[in-house]
């Protein structure tokens, strides 16, 4: 439509007639608007909640000016469970495994974030050996995170092949956790007070020869997605956000240190043994889309250095706090616990009522506070970039609906 | 126009009409050059999936077939038997005609193609006009497959194809007017045996922004843009599927195929290589293997532009580089 009156309009302007009666009726149609000589007619487009680079079941209205978005209508609720409503009905070890299917992505940080609300509401304390192991778990499970965020972001700017290449590095970080729980995707490993098992013989060797090898791969993968030069041409200046904006939308993660803001839940409100651990908090201060591709690499080196250390340092000893029983009643009262996730800080506010079910259960998820900011990054930018940035604020959408 | 003296002595003894013997010849070079597109498709498409499957750490298909070899024709198979699906709004006729519209100028090209010294189906004094200029006609097929089918995603994407697809017409054609003015011919068969020294080494420039702007054409990445998966679902064909659908994956391979055939006889010596004249096809057909590896490789390698940096590309960078080329050309056959 909207270009057949153009068209006509370019020709009429050329054999010099008169513009306003062709404008004037064009104008009674509301849906066309008229800037200076080009007449356009915005295009709605629904992205998702079936479209191959939707991160799930995102939903989206596009309204699009030619290329340009003019402006997005997120709307999510597709994956939505009642996780909150479901805790209530369940005993507190039983809540463990829907944990698993929020940020199905990065299942472990999940339950260690559950397991300590729940620990600081019945005032558990965690046996040392746990807490290395949780640590170098929890640190396994950033990585996977970030491979499947480069991977992704590779696959989404049309480079189909680091896909494979991240994917495959993902799959040792899953034979280990298949060693450890038996699961790849669901853990369910970390418990309250502790952790399911120990870690079984030769698993911290096979753990450490995995990072030390990574270590000396991760040159070439950044060269790969991060140094490519069409890479960059899509990615640098693209949706930049700035520290007060960042705040203001309340980001977490990787999203909110690209803009400069050293906020790091590991270090901000240290937990288990990370105060023991040298690591480096990642900070850029662009805040476009290829400061947060890079953090995330950068957060994968910082990752194997924890993981080095933890290895190093573990004790010997339980990995379950005594006298926890499955069912236990913890008394009245509140925990809240949180973790740095791999997508920002996870929490999860548990009261008790001092029955052997939680009152309630209330969950606060990165990935829907990240995503929150999708249509004021990228609102006049193009329909390409908007994948991008979509893809950069690494939503999961398990934990935005939850 | 093909028939020799004795066909027509053979026809005359027959009572058989000259235009029924021209056209007899026509349809009989028509299934030929069909059955070397289809072979071509076939290798084509096996090569695509293996290597690939090789630069992913893939094994690719292995189970139809030596080492998939059948896979193709199992996955036509199954394409030719789906349902024949029309979007409840779309424009019946345009949508049906798009593929074929597509697929047909693609094929064309092969007419002028000289594979080996003196084998041509028709050798054209303006052939390499005649090819630039049929393969583009399949954008028209691209925005009605685009308009046809009542979808958002395929009509941005028919519309970016065709914005790329002309905007990479210029640096392309005009990449090769100093071929034409070294070779002082536009019959590709000239071209070709003009080349003593391959043009990839007199026109190295040339080279570069036809291969750029041909990879635009075919729309391989890092051009892939009409039918970005990430963006636009699957761009100008998202509503085809079936036989229609094949018909679009066919006149993509065909491109392919074609752009490989024509960069090798245009900046690769075509048919010229060590041995007897009679090697010619094969030495042809290894070049063209070799350059639609180079593409395959671009294809899985690289992530793609933004629209308007295709754009940008093209207007700001390859044509100048285009018209300087055509410059140093004119300069440098003064000199000599």
């Amino acid at each position: 439509m909207g270009l057949i009156k153009m068209s006509k309009l370019e020709e009429m302007k050329i054999s010099n007639h008169n513009l306003s009666e062709l404008e004037k009726d064009l104008a009674l149609n509301g849906e066309v608007e008229s800037t200076e000589d080009i007449v356009t007619e915005e295009l709605a487009i629904h992205f998702g909640p079936q479209h191959p680079s939707a991160h799930g079941v995102f939903h989206a209205i596009f309204h699009v000016k030619g290329e340009v978005v003019t402006k997005i209508e997120p709307d999510i609720g597709y994956l939505h469970r009642c996780f909150e409503k479901i805790a209530e009905n369940r005993t507190y070890t039983q809540f463990i495994p829907y944990t698993d299917r929020m940020d199905y992505v990065a299942s472990m940080t999940n339950n260690w974030a559950y397991c300590m609300a729940v620990e600081k509401l019945a005032g558990i304390e965690v046996p040392e050996r746990a807490e290395h192991i949780r640590v170098i778990v929890g640190e396994l499970q950033r990585i996977a995170s970030h491979l499947v965020f480069l991977s992704t972001a590779g696959s989404e700017a049309g480079a189909l092949t680091p896909f494979v290449y991240f994917f495959d590095e993902r799959e040792g970080i899953l034979t280990l956790y298949e060693k450890i729980c038996g699961a790849r995707l669901t853990y369910n490993y970390i418990r309250i007070g502790g952790v399911r098992a120990d870690a079984p013989e030769g698993w911290l060797d096979d753990t450490l020869a995995f990072v030390t090898r990574l270590k000396k791969r991760m040159y070439d993968y950044d060269r790969l997605v991060l140094g490519n030069y069409i890479f960059k041409k899509r990615f640098i200046g693209v949706a930049p956000f700035s520290a007060e904006q960042a705040l203001d939308w309340g980001l977490t993660g990787p999203p909110l240190r690209s803009t400069g803001v050293s906020y790091d839940v590991r270090r901000s409100d240290p937990y288990s043994v990370y105060p023991r651990l040298e690591f480096d908090v990642v900070v850029k201060y662009k805040g476009d889309n290829y400061d947060r591709a890079c953090i995330r690499s950068d957060e994968i080196k910082q990752s194997i250095r924890i993981i080095e250390q933890a290895i190093e340092q573990i004790p010997e000893g339980p990995v379950k706090a005594d006298g926890i029983a499955k069912v236990f009643k913890p008394a009245a009262g509140e925990g809240y616990g949180h973790v740095e996730s791999p997508k920002g800080d996870l929490g999860f506010y548990v009261v008790s009522d001092g029955t052997t079910k939680p009152y309630r259960v209330k969950i606060q998820g990165p990935s829907f506070g990240n995503l929150q900011a999708l249509p004021a990054m990228s609102e006049g930018t193009y329909i390409g970039d908007v994948v991008l940035t979509l893809g950069t604020l690494d939503p999961v959408f398990g934990e935005v609906d939850r | 126009m093909l028939s020799s003296t004795k066909l027509l002595e053979f026809a005359s003894n027959y009572g058989i009409p000259v235009w029924a013997l021209d056209g007899a010849i026509a349809i009989v070079f028509a299934v030929v050059l069909f059955a070397i597109c289809a072979i071509s498709v076939i290798i084509n498409v096996y090569l695509l999936r293996k290597i690939s499957a090789d630069f992913q750490l893939r094994y690719g298909p292995m189970h139809v077939g030596w080492h998939g070899s059948l896979q193709l024709f199992a996955d036509a198979i199954k394409l030719l038997t789906k349902e024949d699906i029309f979007p409840s709004n779309a424009d019946r006729w345009i949508f049906r005609l798009a593929p074929v519209v597509t697929f047909v100028p693609a094929y064309l090209g092969f007419l002028v193609l000289p594979i080996g010294h003196g084998i041509v189906i028709q050798d054209l004094n303006v052939g390499l006009l005649y090819i630039l200029a049929i393969p583009a006609i399949g954008v028209a097929g691209i925005i009605m497959a685009g308009f046809g089918s009542y979808n958002k995603y395929a009509i941005i994407g028919s519309l970016r194809s065709a914005a790329q697809m002309v905007s990479y017409e210029v640096p392309r054609a005009l990449s090769i007017i100093g071929i034409v003015m070294i070779a002082g011919s536009a019959k590709l068969s000239s071209i070709v045996g003009a080349q003593h020294v391959w043009y990839i080494i007199l026109q190295p420039i040339a080279f570069v922004v036809f291969l750029v702007s041909t990879l635009a054409e075919i729309n391989s990445t890092p051009f892939d843009l009409p039918e970005t998966e990430s963006e636009l679902v699957n761009g100008y064909y998202t509503e085809y599927s079936g036989m229609r659908f094949m018909f679009f994956f066919f006149a993509e391979y065909v491109a392919l195929f074609a752009a490989a055939t024509l960069t090798t006889v245009l900046f690769l010596g075509g048919w010229h290589g060590p041995g007897p004249e009679y090697l010619g096809p094969i030495w042809f057909t290894i070049k063209t293997f070799a350059m639609i590896w180079v593409i395959m490789w671009i294809k899985w390698t690289l992530p793609r532009f933004r629209i308007d940096q295709v754009m940008d590309l093209g207007w700001k960078v390859l044509l100048p580089l285009a018209l300087i080329n055509v410059l140093i050309t004119g300069l440098v056959m003064m000199i000599i």
